[in-house]
This record gives C-alpha cells, structure tokens and sequence, in this order.
C-alpha cells in the first residue's frame, strides 16, 4: 500500500481562533481591495465593446496607440504578443457596432493588414442582467444547499457552516481576482461556478464521516469527533485535491490564453476549498453548538456545564433524528 | 457467474455498445476536412444526432435581440408576440441558406441567434434586423392642404423631434386620417394613415432580376383573401399614387392604373442583395415589432481553432497524468477506476450526442468538474477499502464495506452538487447553462460509472477466487 502521508492525530480545531482572525482578516483585506482596487470587469458584465486583431507585419504597441488616440477613441490595449492585440472599450451607450466601426477605422490609419480575430460588442442592459442572473444562482444554490444539508444531517447548523465555507472560497477568489486585476469575463464566472460545485463536495465529505463518527464513537466529544473524522478523510483530501490540482496545473500553463483564466480562478478556489472545509466548517460547527454534540446523552468534555441548558433542546433533537438512521445503516453495514 | 452479476454487466456493455453508436457519428463528421463539413452543412446533410462545438470552440458569430416591446400591437400577449417573431427570424435565416443556426428565446423579450462559421454577420443582421412591415397606402397629393404640410417640412430644418415625432407646428397642418412618411430618395409624402392591405396579406414574394428600369424588384402574390381587398383599395383609387410602404419608409408610388387582384412588384433601386433580402422577409413575414441588436459577438475561426487545439491538449495531458497517478498510486484499485473514468467520458460524450448539445468552453469546465468528483467517487472507496484491509478482512468484505460506507458521502455530494447545477441551469444564461448541462449529465454519470461499474469489476475479478486486490 503506498501511502502518501501516515495516518495523523492532528488537533485541528485547536487553531480555530487563528482560523477565524485570518477569516476576518481577509474579508477586512477583501473590502478594501474591492473598494479601492475594484474589479476588472469584462465587458460581459459591464457592457462595452472589444476588437480583437492580428496584424500581418510587427507592429509596435505605441503605434497602435497613438492611432486610437489620434481618433479619439478612448479604449483600453492589450497585447497578446505575435502581433495579436484586444482594444476594448466599457460601459458604452452607444449603438452596437458603432464603437467596433471606430476602432477598426483607428486601425485602418496604421495601414497595415490585419485579420480581426474576434469581436465583442455588450449592450450595458446586457451586461446587467448577466451579472444580476450569476449571482441569483449562487445566491440560490447558497439555500439549497443549506436546506438539503440541514435535511440530511439532521441540522441547520452544518449546512450554514458548509455555506459561510463556500462564501470564503468565493471571496478568496474575488480577492484574487482583484489583486491581480485580471479580467472577470464568463469563462471565470464558470471557475466560481466549479470551485463552488468543489468547496462544497469537500465539505459534504467530512460531514458524513462526523455523521458515521457520531455513531461509531458515542463517547468522545465533539471535538474529538471532529478531529477524528478530518483525519480519517485527510488521505482522501489529498489525493483528490492533488489530482485535480496536477491537473489544473497542466491547464494554466499549456491550456492557452482562455482556459489560462479558469485555471488561475480553479488553482486559489480548489486549496482554498480543502482549507475553508477544515479551516471553516468544522470548526464554525463546533463553536456554534458549543462544542456539545453526543450521541449517547453523556456530557461533553469540553464545554461548560452552564452552556448545556441552552443546547438541551438541539442536541435533543439530534439524538432523535439520528437514531434510526444510524440503526438503518449499521444492518446494511453488516450484512 | 452470478445471474445478479451477469444481469449488470449485459446493462454494462448494452450501455457502452450504444453509446459508442451514438459517438460514431461524431468521429466520423469531424474526421472530415472542413470544406467538405461546410458543404455537406449548406446541403443540410449534417447528421441529427451529433455534438456541436459552441461558437467559442469553432468560430461564428452570435446576436442578441431586443423586441421593442413599446411598439407591440396590444392585443397580442408578450409571449406569442415573442414566439411569433422567433418564427420569423428562423424562417428567414433558414431561407437565407444560413446552416446549423440555434434560435433561442432569452428571458422576456431578447432572442439569441447564433450563427456558427459565420465570422461576419452583417447580412445575417440586415436579414434579421427588419422588421419587414409592408403596407400599401394611397398618395393624397391634390390638396394645398397636403402640399402646405409638405412645404413646411421640407422648409424646417429639424422637422422631428428626438423622438421621432413630428413638430406641432407641422402635425397640425396634416389633414386628419392621414399622416407623412419619408421617402427612400429622402424626401417626404402624405398618405392614408391607415393601410387596409398589408405583408400580412402576401402569398409569396421573389427577386425578378431585370425589371422595369433595369434594377431588381420583388414581385409578390397575394393570398386570396389579400387580393380581394387589394382589389378594392386599387379599384376605389385609379389614378392616384399607390405609395408601398416598408419600415415606414415609401419605397416607391407607382400610379394605379387599374384594378389589381393578384399580384405587384415592389421597385425601388434595390441591388440585387437588397432584393434578395426583402423577398426573403417579405415571404417569411413580419416581425411583431422592431428588433435591435444590443449584443454581438464574433470569433473568428483561427481564434476558435487556436483555444480548442491548445484547450484540447491540455486537457488529454491533464488526463492522462491523472489515469497514472491513479494508477501508480491504488495499483490494481486504480486501475479499474481509470476504467470508469474513461467510461464516463465515454457515455457523457454519448448523452451529449444524444440531445445535440453544444459543448462550449464552459461545457469543457463543467466536465472538468464532474469528472474530478468521479476521481473523487472512487478516491473515496479506494481509502475505505484500504481502512478495512489494515483491519485484515476478507477481500469480498473490503469490497463491500468500501461501496458502503463511502456511498452516503458520494450521493450527498453529488446531489449537493447537482443542486448548485439545477439553480445554474434555472437562472443562468447561455455559457453558464452551458456549464450546468455538461456537470449535471457528467454527474449522473460518475454516479453510474464511479459506483456500479467499478463494483461490477470488483465482483467479476472475485468470480475467479481472487484472494487479495492490490489497493
């Protein structure tokens, strides 16, 4: 059996106050950025038009410029080396195609033959709707998911520490994104999308070891559960994260100028996944019910005998609801 | 052989012969040179069944419509109106000769159009952008009344206002039931305001190349009912000025001479072009209301070709590198799940075909995405198999507590996951839709593949007394 790492005791919900202060930290670090950096919206969301050219002869970068100076357009110029450069401009009002008419006449005062490579020309109502539609589907999939963990693991807690995780992924990318200004076009919509699908799939995982764990081991406490159940699947975390990262990995560096994007979004949201389940969602479930969650009705170790008044009725609830599952399961286990 | 194990594995291969079916056609489509699929795509020859490749992957060009809803004849609901005019763009774009053009409704009131292969959609957009209103009105040009309206507009610089209305000073100098409209060489007519006969009542409509003056026209048919009326109109009108209007705009008003019942020519000064266009439009009817464009996009083929070559590559290097990993890491355990990774490839390819879907690159992340959680389906039971086998079990109970106990974890989330893809699926738009029919198909897959084959494999290895798997 190769094994990439031994098996491991590590007590991981003892740094969940550095967790935390680096979780506030990075939202403090988000929002800042957000609103001094902002973001570089493709014209997708923000309604503009590109042209995307290739020159026949070398053309320098100033050159290209000045022509669209000279004429008045006020675009943006990106290069893409051999000769291949995107001329963008946000947020028009104008009638579609007028603005491509523009910078395609700027181009022409070059006089140089080029190929135009692609176009793109958003109208702002467009782009609006775009983003207004991206974020009611995250925003949706964010409650069902929370109603169907809370259905399946018997509680509402889980799914939103699962979700607060899924959140954290989310704006560590949009930090990123906005740090390194790179552009937010639909292909990146896409990689949230997938990091999502990720965070997600990560937390579901641990989740159920915690639920098999609650009837495996009725005598530890919650936090010893927990511990217990991310060391048991750290070999699976892993593997699979390693897979997909080896993958991603080939991806941002031979996948080309587009999937280029999607590789960089999918490389910070996929560790950041793994973390936020460890880092995040365990940890935010321990501490919002109190460190108290047993399956046997002994009391937890850890938290104060004062506390257990207010989660009486929760953990009630649980015992409960966990029952008879558990029972189902273990005569399928054992057939 | 159990009978159970023999009963799975004929669904096995059943599924994996008809998928190959499906794939067939593919291969061999896209095995073709490009000329030949473009011509084999004009003479509508291109299989039904078959993967597209979005206009991200091969080039094309795509338009998004609004429907000036302001401008809709009330008494039609927004949606018929809606349909309606989807009708009218493909009846157009089909008799254009455009292959392979999706026409789809987007949210209230916009309609996408994508036209692959098409890299500059400026014809497509004059086909599509009319809205084809033709009207037959009659010239009131014998009244001082008529010509003082007309004086005064020519006279006055700026005649409408930004809105296209005319001044007050002017619009109380028309005669009521009557309004101006502008002529195609730029100046300006009285006609009826109101027109009995309209596109509505045309038969057909074809390109006559040499007519009268030299120019193209279009002459036209009218439908029985069409032709009555037209007879009445022209038969109460002798003498006078017919004006043909399209668009609001008089293409030209010819002096009737005698009652007509069956057929007209529109002439105009068209280039040939323009002629073929608007017999086209005129034929296929029109649009409920004005159309504009308010997105466009456009990628030209080297650019399609270039992401998908180096997109492509990457890909297969990616998973190439994966299938080894697996393989070095589980052993024989990796192995099979290498083979229902590829399985699963396999019958996502297959159901793709199946519906015509079409792959774009967020389709391609969308796949990226269910295939890891396959990876992960079977990462998850190859660690339980390998929990039990330290605690020294038998090799049938490492098999069955590994699919058991790791099962709640891959329903739960792959079921999470399709939540998130049925939301994307719900309030997304193209590209994201995209995504969300590949992750949802390559799902339902991985649960298929990652679980059922696999075990399958797992037990007809044991059918042979196998006492030990390597993991």
């Amino acid at each position: 059996m190769m094994r990439l790492l031994p098996k491991t005791n590590i007590d991981f919900l003892k740094y969940r106050k550095v967790y935390y202060t680096l979780f506030a930290l990075l939202l403090v670090v988000g929002i800042i950025c957000f609103f001094t950096r902002g973001f570089n919206m493709g014209i997708d969301f923000t309604g503009g038009t590109m042209v995307q050219v290739k020159f026949e002869q070398p053309v320098d970068m100033g050159q290209v410029r000045n022509a669209l100076t000279v004429t008045g357009a006020n675009s943006e110029l990106q290069s893409f080396g051999d000769n291949s450069f995107a001329i963008s401009e946000k947020s028009t009002s104008e009638e579609v195609g007028v603005v491509q008419q523009r910078i395609e006449n700027a181009l022409n005062t070059l006089n140089v033959p080029y190929t135009v490579l692609q176009t793109n020309s958003v109208g702002p109502a467009v782009g609006a709707n775009m983003t207004e539609r991206a974020l009611w589907s995250i925003l949706l999939s964010m409650v069902f998911i929370i109603i169907y963990v809370a259905f399946r693991f018997n509680n509402i807690l889980w799914g939103l520490s699962g979700v607060v995780a899924l959140f954290h992924d989310l704006f560590l990318m949009a930090v990123a994104f906005s740090i390194t200004q790179r552009e937010i076009d639909l292909v990146v919509v896409a990689a949230f999308l997938t990091v999502a699908g990720f965070s997600i799939n990560d937390t579901i995982v641990i989740f159920d070891r915690m639920r098999e764990n609650v009837r495996l081991h009725p005598k530890i406490s919650f936090g010893e559960l927990i511990n217990l159940s991310i060391n048991e699947t750290l070999s699976r975390t892993i593997i699979t994260t390693l897979t997909v990262l080896f993958a991603l990995f080939v991806l941002y560096f031979f996948g080309g100028e587009v999937i280029n994007s999607f590789a960089f979004a999918m490389l910070i949201g996929c560790v950041s996944g793994v973390y936020s389940t460890i880092a995040l969602t365990t940890p935010l479930v321990y501490t919002w019910s109190h460190g108290e969650y047993h399956d046997g009705g002994n009391t937890a170790s850890k938290p104060a005998a004062r506390k257990q008044a207010e989660t009486a009725t929760s953990v009630g609830n649980e015992r409960n609801n966990q029952r008879p599952v558990v029972r189902k399961r273990q005569r399928r286990n054992h057939r | 052989m159990s009978n159970k194990l023999a009963v799975k594995w004929g669904l096995i291969i059943a599924i994996l012969l008809g998928s190959l079916y499906l794939i067939y056609p593919n291969y061999r489509w896209y095995s073709k040179p490009l000329a030949e699929r473009e011509q084999l795509d004009t003479l509508g020859e291109r299989p039904k069944r078959m993967l597209n490749l979005g206009l991200d992957l091969r080039g094309g060009s795509s338009l998004l419509l609004e429907l000036d809803v302001s401008k809709l004849n009330t008494s039609e609901p927004l949606n018929e109106a809606m349909q309606r005019a989807v009708e009218i763009i493909r009846n157009r774009i089909d008799q254009y000769g455009l292959a392979e053009t999706q026409i789809t409704r987007q949210g209230d009131k916009w309609i996408m159009v994508q036209l692959p292969g098409v890299s500059n959609p400026q014809r497509a957009e004059e086909l599509i952008g009319k809205t084809a209103m033709l009207e037959f009105r009659i010239v009131k040009n014998d009244t001082t009344q008529a010509q003082a309206a007309i004086e005064a507009l020519e006279a006055s610089e700026k005649p409408f206002d930004d809105e296209g209305n005319l001044l007050p000073s002017i619009a109380k100098l028309v005669p009521a039931g009557y309004q101006i409209l502008r002529t195609k060489d730029g100046g300006y007519s009285l006609v009826t305001a109101e027109a009995t006969v309209t596109g509505a009542d045309l038969d057909t409509a074809r390109v006559v190349m040499m007519g009268e003056n030299g120019f193209p026209e279009v002459s036209f048919t009218f439908k029985p009912e069409g032709g009555k009326k037209f007879g009445q109109l022209t038969g109460a009108n002798i003498g006078k000025n017919l004006a043909i209007v399209l668009d609001n705009t008089i293409q030209s008003a010819p002096v009737v001479n005698s009652r007509i019942t069956q057929q007209g020519r529109i002439s105009g000064s068209f280039t040939p072009e323009e002629a073929r266009s608007l017999a086209i439009v005129l034929k296929a009817g029109a649009l409920p209301a004005p159309v504009r464009v308010i997105e466009k996009k456009t990628i030209g083929p080297t650019l399609g070709e270039d992401s998908i070559k180096s997109g492509l590559s990457a890909s297969a290097i990616a998973l190439v590198l994966i299938l080894l990993f697996m393989a070095i890491y589980y052993k024989a355990a990796g192995v099979i799940a290498d083979v229902a990774l590829v399985l699963n490839f396999v019958f996502t390819v297959a159901i793709m075909s199946y519906f015509s879907a079409t792959l774009t690159l967020p389709g391609i992340a969308g796949m990226i995405l269910s295939l890891a959680m396959a990876i992960d389906a079977n990462v998850l039971i190859i660690e339980r198999m390998r929990e039990e086998k330290l605690l020294g079990k038998p090799v049938y109970e490492i098999i069955n507590l590994g699919y058991d106990k790791a099962w709640s974890a891959i329903f739960d989330s792959n079921i999470t996951t399709m939540i998130v893809g049925a939301c994307l699926l719900q309030f997304g738009t193209g590209p994201v839709k995209g995504f969300a029919v590949t992750l949802i198909i390559g799902l339902g897959v991985s649960l298929f593949t990652a679980v059922f084959v696999t075990r399958a494999i797992y037990e007809l290895i044991l059918t042979s007394n196998t006492k030990e798997i390597s993991l």
